[in-house]
């Protein structure tokens, strides 16, 4: 265990940039998300949850494919390079590393999609605690621990000091980068800090939320059927908001841009809200918002848990509970189900 | 509140009205959803009309009107403007509305309460209709914090159109004028920066946007059946977001869209996750279209030509931009 | 791509049908000048020129748009400049309230019979974008190189 004063956070960052590329929150006229860090933006480390989740630094939300170029009678291809640099992520909570685990489960099983991985390879986590939990938190009901995140270096942000435990191999490795602005410390005040953020998620109002008659034990055909659905989804505008915030949403579109001279080939993340999602030749195959609606809630909670031994697609960290524009959720949903006897 | 429920409940036994259209309560106590109330049990258990009901049931307005009898909806003063715009647009059915006009306070902004440095937020007191709304007290997992009513209020709250309802059946609960600001100050003060400062300005808001056409969804004059940047025919329907262009386009042609028929009702800005002024495109449009063509408010009645379906034989000539300096 | 460095802009003109495109016609017949960076598209009417249309023109690497229709009063169809004019002007100045530079887009009227005042408009327009240089703002970097 090391650590470090919080006035030399910019040395930290300049020292871990120099080996590496740095992503870090950044403030953006009140909006925090995470981006690459220079000396001129605006580190936000308080604010405990990033807009978009940091799935972005390992699954951006654009990124381009291969380029087509024509000249003259000839066509060349070019394919866009696999990620070759180390880049460090700092100040991912305990959900949105997990939501990690979640997108491994869709992008590094065959067929591996070779972007994901090279970035997961590349891809030095540092996570820190969550010190005030909030409202819409409820990760616990996932078995997430805000006071112990994954990654490969944990980091502990209390008082005026940041400290510091490398946990795995890339972080004992990103660990010796920085070690001259490290100093080492015992455990007691990290002790202390745990015991504080996990009295505190205890007392979350959606920390008691029940997953009784979801996942693995799911009955599919019952929830599919469920006359629930059409009570909820109602207010629903079809936005994609909730998508683009979730740290586990994992669809997305392959679409071409003509360029003039050519063309790119691009991905982009895509929402099972827009009418146009999973558009094919024969038109579409949810054809209504309450399929749409029922679709997205159905494959966090019922079918990708029954594909993957029983692991949710929902990591629990409240964005769309956060910044959903009609104030819907996946917790009204687990509770309106929970209140309709799990039918 | 009460009083809303129970004249609701009266119009929905006497027959005036199949549904009620208003907003449910919420699970956190400030997170209330639009909603439809069939019966007078639902009314009673899950209505809630307070400072945080600031979604505009206007655009529900157009699904309804496609059901069988008549909906009662509950409808802001600034909602009203929406409603008419929408009447005068064939997209609702004035005889499928029983509108009660229902008083405002102004509106508040969980965010803006979060951005004061509110965290963990259990319950927000002094938000209902019946309190003074002059000061909130916010219960969190962290202590309780008051907070000035005023200053958590929603952008548009602060450029407020007044407490006149421009359309209703009848009006129920007092209104208050919470405007304190120059509707088109903000507007100006980009006007006064340089190219350079109000393009990079711009850039740096729109470099936020993720494309989740929250904005246009929740927009009362986005009601085209399909988006034009949801045709499969137009290389433009990307949901990318590539900073070089794509946020601008979007915000361009949706701004312009809406131009002469946005109310400024302020949506856009509210539901937007990443905080982008949106409002900002919306009031310098309607800003020109006063200038150049006389003061236009949309949606103050039902009937006049909007002012991009319109023209004089002496309108301003298009240079005007670069002469005017 | 000329020889050298000299900068050549790209200019989309958009010409109605019934005015601007024939007297496009006549300043060619004419054999007057106007420089070859202008491309014209030919729109029935400069009403149906959409804002789209020109965004679209900067984006895929037009360094000005000019649009150019009926005199006021002698549209083909009586009134469709009007409106073109209305939106023209709103649009124009929004792009300005962007930061788009002044002079990138300019609308003028131009009769079947004004050859020579198709021809002056076009090379003004071009001195114009030239002096001010490749569109940066309005433009979508994938389409630069």
């Amino acid at each position: 265990m090391y650590k470090i004063n919080k006035e030399n956070l910019s040395a930290l960052f300049s020292l871990i940039a120099e080996a590496n590329e740095l992503y870090v929150p950044v403030s953006i006229n009140g909006a925090v998300n995470f981006a690459a860090w220079d000396e001129d933006v605006q580190v936000d480390l308080d604010t405990l949850k990033t807009v978009k989740s940091p799935k972005d630094a390992f699954f951006p939300q654009s990124e381009t494919l291969y380029s087509c170029k024509r000249n003259g009678k000839k066509l060349s291809i070019t394919p866009e390079e696999l990620s070759s640099k180390d880049f460090v992520v700092f100040g991912m909570k305990a959900c949105d590393v997990k939501g990690l685990a979640v997108l491994d489960k869709v992008f590094l099983v065959d067929p591996v999609d070779s972007y994901y991985k090279a970035r997961r390879e590349h891809g030095i986590i540092v996570s820190l605690a969550c010190s005030q939990p909030e409202e819409a938190c409820f990760c616990n009901v996932f078995g997430i621990d805000a006071s112990s995140p994954e990654g490969d270096v944990q980091v502990y942000m209390i008082g005026d000091e940041l400290f510091w435990n490398a946990v795995t191999q890339k972080g004992e490795k990103l660990t010796e980068q920085v070690k001259s602005l490290l100093a080492d410390t015992d455990e007691a005040k990290v002790e202390e800090e745990k015991a504080s953020i996990k009295a505190i998620v205890e007392r979350l109002p959606y920390s008691n939320l029940s997953l009784d008659g979801w996942g693995e034990d799911a009955v599919l055909l019952d929830k599919f059927n469920s006359p629930i659905w059409e009570e909820l989804y109602k207010p629903c505008l079809a936005c994609g908001t909730c998508t683009f915030v979730c740290p586990t949403c994992q669809c997305y579109d392959i679409k071409d841009y003509n360029t003039g001279n050519g063309v790119q080939r691009y991905r982009c993340w895509d929402s099972c809200m827009y009418s146009d999602f999973t558009m094919m030749a024969h038109g579409n195959n949810r054809t209504s918002q309450m399929q749409r609606y029922r679709q997205r809630f159905m494959h966090k909670l019922v079918y990708y848990p029954q594909n993957n031994d029983g692991m949710y697609s929902c990591v629990g960290c409240g964005r769309c509970v956060d910044k959903c524009p009609t104030g819907l959720n996946i917790v009204k949903v687990i509770k309106a189900f929970e209140k309709g006897g799990n039918k | 509140m009460q009083r809303l429920i129970d004249r609701a409940k009266e119009l929905l036994a006497d027959g005036t009205v199949v549904r009620v259209l208003g907003w449910k309560k919420g699970d956190l106590g400030f997170n209330p959803e639009p909603a439809y109330f069939e019966t007078a049990e639902a009314l009673d258990s899950d209505f809630i009309y307070d400072g945080f009901c600031g979604a505009n049931l206007s655009k529900y307005m157009i699904e309804a009107s496609k059901k069988d009898g008549k909906t009662l909806v509950f409808l802001k003063p600034c909602d009203t403007y929406s409603f008419n715009q929408l009447i005068k647009e064939h997209r609702v059915d004035r005889e499928k509305a029983y509108i009660i006009g229902v008083g405002c306070k102004g509106k508040l902004d969980i965010e803006k309460i979060k951005a004061m440095g509110v965290k963990g937020i259990l319950s927000v007191e002094g938000a209902s209709m019946d309190s003074e709304c002059e000061t909130l007290t916010v219960k969190t997992l962290y202590g309780d914090k008051e907070v000035s009513y005023n200053e958590a209020m929603l952008e548009r709250c602060h450029v407020c159109k007044g407490k006149e309802h421009q359309i209703a059946d009848e009006v129920m609960l007092e209104s208050r004028d919470t405007k304190d600001a120059e509707r088109f100050a903000e507007v100006e003060k980009i006007e006064a920066m340089s190219p350079l400062e109000k393009f990079e300005f711009f850039k740096k808001e729109l470099s936020k946007c993720i494309r989740c056409n929250a904005c246009r969804n929740v927009c009362p004059a986005c009601s085209c059946r399909k988006c034009v940047f949801d045709s499969t025919k137009f290389d433009e329907a990307t949901k990318a977001n590539v900073d070089s262009f794509e946020e601008k386009m979007f915000h361009i042609i949706r701004a312009f869209h809406v131009a002469g028929r946005c109310t400024d009702c302020g949506e856009c800005s509210r539901v937007c996750p990443q905080g982008i002024p949106l409002h900002l495109f919306n009031r310098k449009f309607i800003k020109d279209i006063d200038t150049f063509y006389g003061e236009f408010q949309a949606g103050e009645d039902t009937e006049t030509k909007g002012p991009l379906t319109n023209f004089t034989f002496d309108d301003v000539e298009p240079s005007i931009v670069t002469e005017r300096g | 791509m000329s020889m050298n460095n000299e900068f050549r802009p790209k200019i989309v003109a958009f010409c109605c049908n019934w005015c601007s495109y024939a007297g496009a016609d006549l300043a060619g017949s004419s054999r007057l000048q106007y420089p070859a960076d202008v491309k014209i598209i030919r729109v029935p009417c400069s009403c149906r020129v959409n804002p789209m249309f020109i965004l679209r023109a900067f984006e895929k690497g037009a360094d000005g748009v000019i649009m150019c229709g009926c005199h006021p009063g002698d549209c083909h169809y009586s009134t469709g400049n009007y409106y073109a004019r209305r939106r023209m002007t709103l649009l124009f100045s929004m792009l300005e309230y962007l930061g788009i530079e002044n002079g990138r887009t300019r609308v003028e009227w131009v009769s079947a019979a004004e050859g020579v005042k198709f021809s002056t408009t076009m090379n003004e327009f071009v001195d114009k974008i030239r002096s001010l240089g490749e569109n940066v703002r309005l433009g979508d970097l994938r389409c630069k190189d």
